[in-house]
């Protein structure tokens, strides 16, 4: 059997390994094999790559100093990607998935670029114009400089540096994206028509750059999962389009695998904030008339101290816990799980309600409370846990806001008109842990906070928590 | 001893594709696999979503076989340089990914605290 025939046996079997490492992690009880199996596809394709005819072919002439090379490049990554993934605080992950997914994409993009450059050197005529080759680079350098970008603006988002702390609002925006874009069609076409001409490919890659940044730095921080999602389907799309580049099927398999899950994600995320993806990109929210914050409030909104708080809870048998991102800031985890002790001590029931959008990437919730060791069979998903609200005694939400807004439900001129929500207001009594009145992401008041059966209690998440935990303990 | 047959098809793999055939081949592979993925990956629970994200990253890193490939060939010399950076880049995405996913688990996992 010829070698490049076994090669070809691994990448089939990486590729298979990377299909059951799909089905497994869509289970809790299976999804660390899951992980494993994908590992080991990993590392099996890479070790068939190392044995391609080129890199082999090389090893007569040079000794085994490619092979050396590439041991110290493949080290130098691993340990940065290592140190990164375990000295990462677990709150950050969302930034973390962002950055690690952009180097993805930029891996992808200069992989094309490599290859484009040794094919034209070789070449004595100029590369034949729209072949796979061609367009399949042109794409791969695109997607993946896009992917670079919008990763790091994400990250820098999400990490909430100043500078990229305000959604990018500037009302010309469009027609900036507008003229990106064109310039795009117009050098993809170039990058196709003469891949010989490769500074053309290099401008295709600062211009999708530019895409990443100004597609990525209007969106909002709710809408950060989507995002996250979406970034993650074009690294892997950026995979695909390498594998047409150099001819190779695991590329292929891996990337459309990836793709097709980020595309996925990014539907159930529109779809649980009743959004359309095209709504998420280029909308920000819609400017239909929002009920004035003055008119909902006045007069109405009770606050409430720790110890009457204390009072409430110390009579409640079933507790229901509303996190939101407000939590993660707060890093109130584990003064939550204080609380919950402290409630079960006394007999109540604690679960948490978690809704889909809830944090800055898909299943935020779950990593932060899983952290602070909350049992998994104590995080119910919205629809499983939305009937129990009317016999709650109280609901106590803590750093959210547009999840748990009514208007949703009853107000069709409302921005968020639609989106399903968690029905707190249903629960006996609802208790606001925030810092103020100010509205969420949607910049919409929100007539919970008004309700008669609410109270607010104004701090710091991590704070408030505590307060709340000695009184109930004091009392 | 193996099948007289074995020859006849590696002989038959080996010869050259035109480039359309190729094309459509991978184009096969392509869409196959987005399918594969879609039926797949619908059937996640919610509280699923973060490490499905982090592990499907952490494959897209597969992308370092094409940097091995075309670093390991050391054709030209900017090529080269551009492939090891590729590699550099891929295994931080394919290392960083898997452990932060593994990492997620275990918290989901009681029995190991």
């Amino acid at each position: 059997m010829s070698s490049q025939a076994l090669i070809n046996l691994a990448y089939l079997a990486a590729s298979m390994l990377f299909i059951v490492a799909f089905k497994l992690m869509t289970g809790p009880r299976t999804a660390v094999r899951g992980n494993y199996l994908g590992a080991a596809g990993m590392v099996i394709a890479i070790l068939a790559a190392c044995c391609e005819g080129p890199v082999v072919a090389r090893l007569t002439s040079v000794g085994s100093g490619n092979l050396v090379w590439l041991a110290i490049a493949a080290a130098i990554g691993s340990v940065i990607g290592a140190v990164m993934a375990l000295k990462y605080p677990m709150t950050g992950m969302p930034q973390m998935v962002a950055l690690l997914n952009g180097f993805g994409g930029a891996a992808s993009a200069i992989v094309a670029g490599a290859e484009l450059w040794n094919a034209a050197s070789a070449a004595e005529v100029p590369l034949p114009a729209w072949t796979q080759f061609a367009i399949a680079t042109a794409f791969t350098g695109l997607i993946g400089a896009v992917t670079l970008w919008g990763s790091f603006v994400a990250f820098a988002k999400l990490e909430e540096l100043p500078r990229f702390k305000k959604a990018w609002t500037d009302p010309n925006r469009h027609w900036i994206n507008l003229a990106l874009a064109a310039a795009t069609l117009l050098l993809i076409w170039g990058v196709c028509s003469h891949p010989s001409w490769i500074l053309l490919y290099w401008l295709l890659v600062i211009v999708g750059s530019a895409l990443g940044c100004t597609l990525t730095m209007p969106i909002g921080g709710a809408d950060m999962p989507v995002v996250i999602c979406l970034l993650n389907s074009y690294s892997g799309l950026a995979a695909a389009a390498a594998g047409f580049v150099i001819d190779n099927s695991v590329l292929v398999i891996a990337g459309s695998l990836v793709g097709a899950s980020g595309l996925i994600l990014t539907a159930i995320m529109c779809q649980a904030m009743n959004r359309s993806l095209t709504g998420v990109l280029f909308g920000g929210l819609g400017t239909t008339t929002a009920a004035n914050a003055d008119d909902v409030y006045a007069g109405k909104v009770k606050s409430a101290s720790a110890e009457e708080i204390a009072m409430v809870l110390e009579g409640a048998e079933r507790v229901v816990i509303v996190p939101g991102y407000g939590l993660a800031v707060a890093q109130a985890q584990h003064a939550v799980r204080e609380l919950a002790n402290a409630l079960e001590k006394r007999g109540a029931t604690v679960e948490y309600a978690i809704h889909p959008v809830a944090g800055r990437m898909p299943g935020h919730m779950n990593v932060l409370l899983a952290e602070a060791d909350i049992p998994y069979e104590k995080l119910r998903e919205m629809d499983d846990i939305n009937p129990t609200f009317p016999e709650t005694d109280v609901a106590i939400v803590i750093g959210a806001n547009d999840v748990v807004n009514p208007a949703a439900r009853t107000d069709p001129q409302s921005p968020i008109a639609g989106m399903p929500i968690l029905d707190v207001d249903k629960a006996k009594t609802v208790v606001v842990v925030k810092r103020s009145l100010s509205p969420g992401f949607a910049g919409i008041p929100n007539p919970l906070f008004a309700a008669d059966n609410t109270l607010m209690y104004f701090a710091d998440g991590k704070k408030a928590i505590l307060d709340l935990t000695a009184a109930l303990q004091r009392g | 001893m193996p099948s007289p047959l074995l020859p006849v098809l590696l002989a038959d793999a080996v010869l050259p594709e035109d480039p359309a055939t190729r094309f459509i081949r991978l184009l096969t592979v392509f869409l196959l696999a987005m399918w594969v993925g879609f039926e797949v990956i619908t059937k996640v629970p919610q509280r699923l979503h973060t490490p499905l994200t982090s592990g499907s990253n952490a494959i897209s890193g597969i992308t370092a076989v094409g940097a091995i490939v075309v670093a390991g060939a050391m054709a030209t010399r900017l090529g080269t340089l551009l492939g090891l950076l590729a590699v550099v880049l891929a295994m931080i995405n394919v290392v960083g990914g898997f452990v932060v996913t593994h990492r997620m688990l275990e918290m989901f996992n009681p029995k190991k605290k």
